[in-house]
This record gives C-alpha cells, structure tokens and sequence, in this order.
C-alpha cells in the first residue's frame, strides 16, 4: 500500500495557511497547461493543411484580443503575488512571547540548545501549540534548515544570526534537513523534528529523557557578563558612557547617523564584535572590541543573558 | 513574388563546405557558416559529457543509500553536470551555432560585423572548454555550479580555481558574440529590411545579446573574486576574512539570472520561425512577440533576488523581487498566447520540427507556470532548495531551450548541410524525447513538493519509487537524443538532396540562398519588399 501525498503532513500553523495556495498554483498551472495542449491539438487537427481545401493564410489584427490578455494576466500576477506576501509577512512576523532556541550548523550536523541549556544534536524537540523561535547560525559555510511539515526552511550563514519561527499544531515526529548544499556528507546533515504536549516538553527539558546535561544559557551568560565587566559602562549613573542594557532588546534606538535600528540579536552581535560600527546616539564609540575573545556559542548565551535583563525602576525613572 | 534562384533544387557545385577542404580552412575560417558548424560539433561533445554525468548520477539514485558512487563523487557529478551543460553547452546552443549560420542569412548580409572576432570567440570558448576538460581529468570539482562562498573558497578541497577559470574564460566568447550579432544586427540588414520586418529569430537573439554584453562581465567578476579570494585570501565574500557570503549570491545571480533568458529567448525566436511555417500562417501578435523578447531582456535583470528568499535577505527586497518576477512571467504567457494564436486558420504541416516546436510549447508551458511557485515569496519557502527547483528548470533549459535548439537543427538541418534527414525517425525522436523527458522530471515536482532537497547522495527510503521513474526516464531520454545523432550522420552521407526550400518556407535564407549556401551567402545582395512571414496558406512541403 503505497501512501501517496502530493505536499507531506502539514504540522504546523504556516503550513496550514500556505496549503491553499499551492493548490491554488498547481489547478491555475495545470489548468493552463491542458488549455493550451487541447487548443494545440484541436486546432492541429481542423487547420491541417489538405489538398482539397483551398484556405487563404489569416492576417490578425487583434490589438484588443492582446491588450485584453495582457491586463488579464497583469492582473493575476499581482493578486497571486499579494496572497503569497501575505503568507511570507506572517513567516516573518514572530510573536514576542515564542520559546527561544538557539540552533548551530556545522559539517554536517544540527547543534540545537533550549533556553535551560538543555542541548541536542541533530534533533529538535519542541512543544506543541507555542510558538518557537529559533536563532541560527553557522560554524562554517552556509547551511539551510528546513522542516518540510512546517513548509518552512532558513539558511543559516556564518557569522550572522538569522531567525525562523513556527507553531507546531500535532503532536508528532518529523524529517528535519540541511537544503543548502554544504559539502561531501550534504544528505546525511538532517536528523527529526518531536513536537511533543508541553507538559512532555517540560520534562524532556528536565533531562527526563536522556539528552546531555543542561548547561543554563542564563547563568553562563551571567558569568560571561561579569567576566568581561559589560556593566562597568552599561550602567545606570555611569556618565554617558553606554547605553543601559536592561529591557533594551525589541526596542528602536536611533543611530549616532540618524538612522534608528531595532535592537535584535543580530545588532546585539554586531555591537559587541563591532562596535563602533553603528553607535546609539548620545555616546562615543569607547568600546573595544569583543572579536576572537568568544566562541559562538559562548556570544549566544551572553546575548540570551542581554535579553533577559528586566526592564529595571532606575531606567524608567531614567527616561522620565 | 518571383524568386530568381537558379534551378533552386540541384545543390550548387561550390557551396561553404566544399569550395576548401583542408583542415586549416575549417580551422582558420572566416566564414560565419563554418564557424557555426565549429560550435556545433564542440558543443554537441560537451552536451554528451554533460549528458553522461547526468546518466551516471541518475543511476546512483536508483536506491536510497549512496551505494553506487561516492558521496564526494556523486557531488562532483552534478557540479561538473551543471557547468558543462550551462556554460559550454546551453548558453552557446542557439546563439552560437543557429545564430551564428543563420542571422547573416536572415538579414541578408555576406558575414556577421566582425568575423575574426567571430573566429576568435570559437577560440576563447574552445581555450575555456580545455580548461573544463583539465577539471574534469584532474579531480574535478564540488562545490555546485553555483559556487556559494564560503563552501567554495575555504572549504572545497577540489580545483575550484580552475573550474572559476573555464568559466570565467568562456563568458569573454559569450560577451564578443553578443556584441558580433548586436553591431551585424544594426548595421548589416539589406535594403528594405525595417526593424518590424525582421524574423523574429533576429529580435530574440537581439534581445539576448543585450544580456550576454551587460550581464556576463558581472558574473567574470564575481567568479574572479572567488578565485582570489581562494588563491590569495583576499577577503570578499567569506565572513572569517571579513567578506559577506550574501555579497556573491548577488553578484552570482545579478548574471544568473539573466542567463536563464540567454539560454531561452534564443529557443522562443527559433519557436517563432518553426510555427510560422508549419502553420503556413503570418505569426499572430508581431510586434507583441517582438517586444516581449525585449521586455523580458529588461525585467528579466531586475529579478535575481527571487533566488534568495531564504538566504537572509531582507523581507522588502524579497517582496519587490517578487513582484518583478510575477510581471516578467506575462511577456513569456504572450508569447505562448501568440504562438498558440498562431496554428488559427492554418494550414498546419506536421513536420519533425513542428513536432518539436509544439512539445515546447506544453513543457515551457509547465516550466514557466511552475516558477510561479518559486517567484511567490510565500511558496518559495518550501520548495527552495528542493527538486521542485531541479524540475522546474529543466523543464524550461530542456523542455524549453533543447526542444527549442532542437528543432530549431531539425528545421535548418536541410539548409545547413543540403541533406534531408529521414523525416520519420526525426518525428519518432520528438516524440520519445517527449516522452522521456516527463517520464524523467515530472516526479521531481512531486518530491520537491515533498520536501526531497536537492544535492542530495542519500535520500529517505519514501522517495524511491518516484527516483525510480526518473531514472528510467532519463534512459528513454537519452535514447531520444542518441537517434537525432544517428540520423543526422547518416544523412549526410545518404540523404536526399534537400534543395534551397524544402519546407516551403519564408525568409531570405530559405528563397535567395541555396542549400548549402554559397561561402558568400547569396549571389546578388538581396532586397526585402514585404513583411516576414508572408504566407499564403498555399506553400507546399517537398520532403
């Protein structure tokens, strides 16, 4: 018994919103393609050239048959065009309150850290029904990851951070792959997907079903904080010298140059390995450069750690 | 009107293959005809190479495990695949050689503008093909034909830099021979030929020599950078060396792209002519046809982004990639509106060629509306990266531009060696050529659409049996494109003498010259006094 499917199970929120337009796209597609086949062969048939019939060669001039179809056509691209963007804005737009993963590509393997530290290879377990935010990056070259229940794939590039976000809707087992093809053992860099109840979430993440000893990213970030002394100019009443860290992370903040930046995990990332690069307005560019003094993973968790800081009473007092 | 072709079926005692018969008069011609023939035997080898590299390949996916081959083989095959088939055989199919025989002809002209130039380009792609054929003999090379950094200059062991420079060499013969047919094109017609009396096969490769002279000095710099950024460490695109990856995916695919319409505008022209003809008909919509090449040629570098989608572009560029690549989809469906336009009223001949032409039309039909999956931002997601994108453009560079190149060689085959082919077997092989190519990349949409990756040795055990169709298509495809090798050799030894129309066709090439032509072309210059494609539904077949 073959099971036969054109797009495979769909498992999550994004899946269940593309669906319909690929349907849409293989009627609208095959539909042309039969037209223009049964207009080939009919008319193949009745205009074929016959001895007995003395038929005088046709000279159109169908100006408006050509501009009608060209409206026409214009005017489906673009509403074919509008119904994939607004899929592709919902695949963008990740809700502030998603569980935050961090996801790390090399030759040829899925690294994959939850935010207790709890940490896998090649798998991924997630809750059912939460939306999941995953922030990759990538040790070597380019990699793509790709979850094809959830219709969903992002490359994950070397020294840049790139997100991707879903909510799974079944509970279940699914393939997980690299599609951007990274060297010799390519095919094999993939590995499975669990979305499992949030209550079974919650005592994997315990360490209930086997994976390597949670390390919490909080806590490594908390030393790393204060290895490194952050807070000796990210401080509150320190003169002027850098911004306050606490609750800065999702906020706009303008530029020494006019332009204004949401402060993310890739900008994060940017300030701390290169600093002087783009400077929030009001300060100098006195801080060194982190660069070759962390490893990847090691940037992670401090960042995690930077996004965690609450919104303290000093800086709000501050603003007003 | 009154042709004034002498006795126009007896083959001409002195024509361009036989006036000089030494090696060196092949080698060191001049002639645009035997230049053209000089392209069609180099890249009809490389066609073969190409052609088994695949075969090889598709034989290793018969059974999910890697079993066959190597892993580090395997993606040595598709790389090497997907160079030689783009780079030494598609871009210079229909330009290099229908073009280069055929455009003098067509306007009327002795030669192209520049023939040394024109010799000198066979040159620069043959230096370029021995320097492929070095990558092939010394390990080759496996980085895809993409050559994404940093994969490809820190990471692959393999010989990069001389893959980077057979591609780079062979770009200079694309960029001179487009910039050959542009000046030919402006300067050279005959008296009476107006732009809007033009074939359509001259505005398409028009069109197509604009991309060819703007766009490929892009990717000669971008292939360049990578291999000094792989020689010398210059840090361009790999982020330890202070590059950005993104950076090449741009450059790479600002000519990439537009080289999709370099392989296809040629083949629509060579559609054009081939269903005028056989349908004995004036093409519907001229100068919608005429200015969707040009259109396309002008939107057509406006796209490239559509390629990165998933690479970490931001989300608004995506969004005004896509929308251009939505309007660059209508030239292309007007074009087929028109063609289809074309066959109403006829007086419709079903020659080999025509049979080849209307299989283009169903295939560019599908692998044109199949990019529309590709050019929606929100579709794209899943199917980037897939087979779906392997099957779609095969289905416009082989349902499209071979079908194309290939009739195109079936329509002008009389006229360029003066032989007639056997005509039924030259219809048996469009048919299974069809046939075999469906059979080969039809069930690669489904397993794109079932998440199967592309570039992948290894694949999961549900995705056999649709591997095992492909396959087997692809061994009745290269039984499809073997017979066309067979009769078109026996032709030239046995075949019937074609005489100077034998379609009854319209043209210059087909009512002033003879077949084969002359080593000048024609005997008087000639003087156009009507509209191409003046058809009268009376024309008769002499095959």
């Amino acid at each position: 018994m073959i099971d036969f499917r054109v797009l495979p199970e769909k498992a999550s929120t994004f899946a269940e919103s593309v669906d319909p337009l690929y349907w849409f796209l293989i009627l609208f597609v095959g539909g042309f393609f039969l037209v223009v086949c049964a207009v080939v062969l009919y008319w193949g048939v009745k205009y074929r050239q016959r001895p007995e019939e003395d038929r005088p060669s046709y000279h159109p001039h169908a100006i408006k048959l050509e501009i009608a179809w060209t409206v026409v056509l214009v005017i489906i691209a673009l509403g074919i065009f509008v119904w994939g963007s607004v899929l592709f804005f919902r695949a963008y737009d990740a809700p502030d309150d998603a569980l935050e993963i961090s996801v790390m590509g090399k030759q040829w393997m899925w690294k994959i850290r939850h935010p207790n530290g709890m940490r896998e290879t090649n798998e991924l377990h997630v809750p059912v029904d939460t939306p999941v935010r995953l922030t990759m990056t990538s040790q070597d070259v380019i990699h793509s990851f790709f979850i094809p229940a959830f219709r969903l794939k992002q490359d994950v590039l070397p020294a840049k951070y790139t997100t991707m976000w879903f909510k799974a809707t079944k509970t279940g087992e699914y393939p997980l792959f690299c599609a951007e093809y990274c060297g010799t053992e390519h095919s094999t860099m993939g590995g499975r997907v669990f979305v499992m109840e949030p209550e079974a979430y919650a005592a994997w993440l315990r360490g209930e079903g086997g994976g390597e000893a949670p390390d919490d990213v909080l806590a490594a970030g908390r030393r790393l904080y204060d290895r490194l002394g952050c807070a000796a100019c990210h401080t509150a009443g320190v003169e002027n010298r850098g911004p306050l860290l606490e609750g800065i992370h999702g906020t706009t903040v303008e530029m020494t140059t006019g332009e204004t930046v949401v402060v993310n995990d890739e900008y994060l990332r940017e300030s701390i390995l290169n600093p002087s690069y783009r400077v929030v307005k009001g300060y100098a560019p006195l801080m060194p450069s982190y660069k070759n003094q962390l490893e990847d993973e090691e940037l992670m968790n401090l960042i995690a750690y930077i996004k965690s800081l609450p919104k303290q009473q000093v800086a709000i007092a501050e603003v007003k | 009107m009154a042709t004034v072709v002498t006795d126009p079926n007896a083959a001409p005692a002195v024509h361009y293959l036989n006036w000089r018969k030494t090696v060196a008069s092949w080698l060191f011609s001049l002639d645009h005809k035997r230049i053209a023939i000089l392209y069609l035997i180099s890249i009809s080898v490389f066609f073969f190479v190409g052609g088994l590299l695949a075969a090889a390949f598709r034989l290793e996916l018969l059974t999910p495990e890697g079993d066959l081959m190597q892993a580090d083989t395997y993606n040595r095959y598709f790389t090497l695949h997907g160079v030689v088939m783009i780079f030494f055989f598609l871009i210079p199919s229909i330009p290099a050689v229908l073009g280069n025989f055929l455009i003098p002809l067509m306007i009327g002209a002795k030669d192209v503008a520049f023939p040394k130039l024109n010799l000198a380009s066979w040159y620069v792609y043959m230096i370029g093909g021995t320097l492929g054929v070095l990558v092939l003999v010394t390990g080759g090379v496996d980085t895809g034909w993409t050559f994404y950094s940093p994969l490809s200059t820190t990471y692959a062991n393999t010989n990069v830099f001389l893959a980077a420079m057979a591609a780079f060499v062979t770009g200079f013969s694309s960029i001179l021979t487009g910039l050959n047919f542009l000046v030919t094109i402006h300067t050279m017609r005959a008296p009476g030929l107006t732009w809007f009396r033009l074939p359509l096969f001259i505005w398409a490769h028009y069109a197509t020599s604009i991309i060819q002279v703007l766009a490929t000095p892009v990717v000669a710099i971008a292939i360049f950078l990578i291999a000094i950024e792989r020689v010398w460490g210059v840090g361009v695109f790999d982020p330890a060396l202070g590059g950005d990856p993104i950076l090449f995916q741009h450059l790479f695919w600002f000519y990439s792209h537009p080289a999709v319409y370099i392989m296809i505008l040629p083949g629509m022209g060579v559609i054009s002519e081939v269903i005028a003809c056989n349908a004995r008909n004036r093409i519907f919509g001229y100068p919608f046809i005429a200015f969707s090449s040009v259109a396309i040629a002008i939107v057509g570098f406006l796209v490239w982004g559509h390629h990165m989608f998933v690479s970490g572009q931001a989300m608004y560029s995506s969004l005004v990639f896509s929308v251009l690549t939505m309007l660059v989809a209508v030239p292309s469906a007007i074009k087929i509106f028109n063609w289809v336009g074309t066959l109403y009223r006829g007086n419709i001949v079903w020659t080999a060629p025509m049979l080849y032409a209307m299989g283009f039309l169903g295939l560019f039909a599908i692998g044109g509306g199949t990019g529309l999956f590709l050019g929606v931002t929100g579709t794209d997601i899943h199917l980037h990266d897939t087979y779906f994108v392997v099957a779609h453009f095969h289905y416009v560079m082989v349902g499209g531009a071979v079908m194309a190149y290939l009739a195109g060689l079936h329509f002008w085959w009389p006229k360029i060696t003066g032989r007639l082919y056997n005509h039924l077997l030259g219809k048996l092989s469009a048919i299974i050529v069809f046939i075999g190519f469906n059979a080969t990349f039809f069930p690669q949409f489904l397993l794109g659409m079932q998440g199967m990756p592309r570039r992948y040795h290894s694949y999961r055990e549900e995705w056999q049996l649709l591997n095992i169709f492909s396959t087997s298509g692809a061994m009745i495809l290269g039984i499809g494109f073997l017979l066309p090798v067979l009769y078109f050799t026996w032709s030239l030894v046995f075949g019937r003498r074609a005489g100077a129309n034998p379609w009854g066709a319209k043209g210059l090439e087909w009512e002033k010259a003879s077949s084969p032509p002359s080593p000048h072309n024609f005997d008087h210059d000639p003087v156009v006094t009507e509209e191409a494609y003046a058809y009268t539904g009376r024309e008769q077949l002499s095959v």
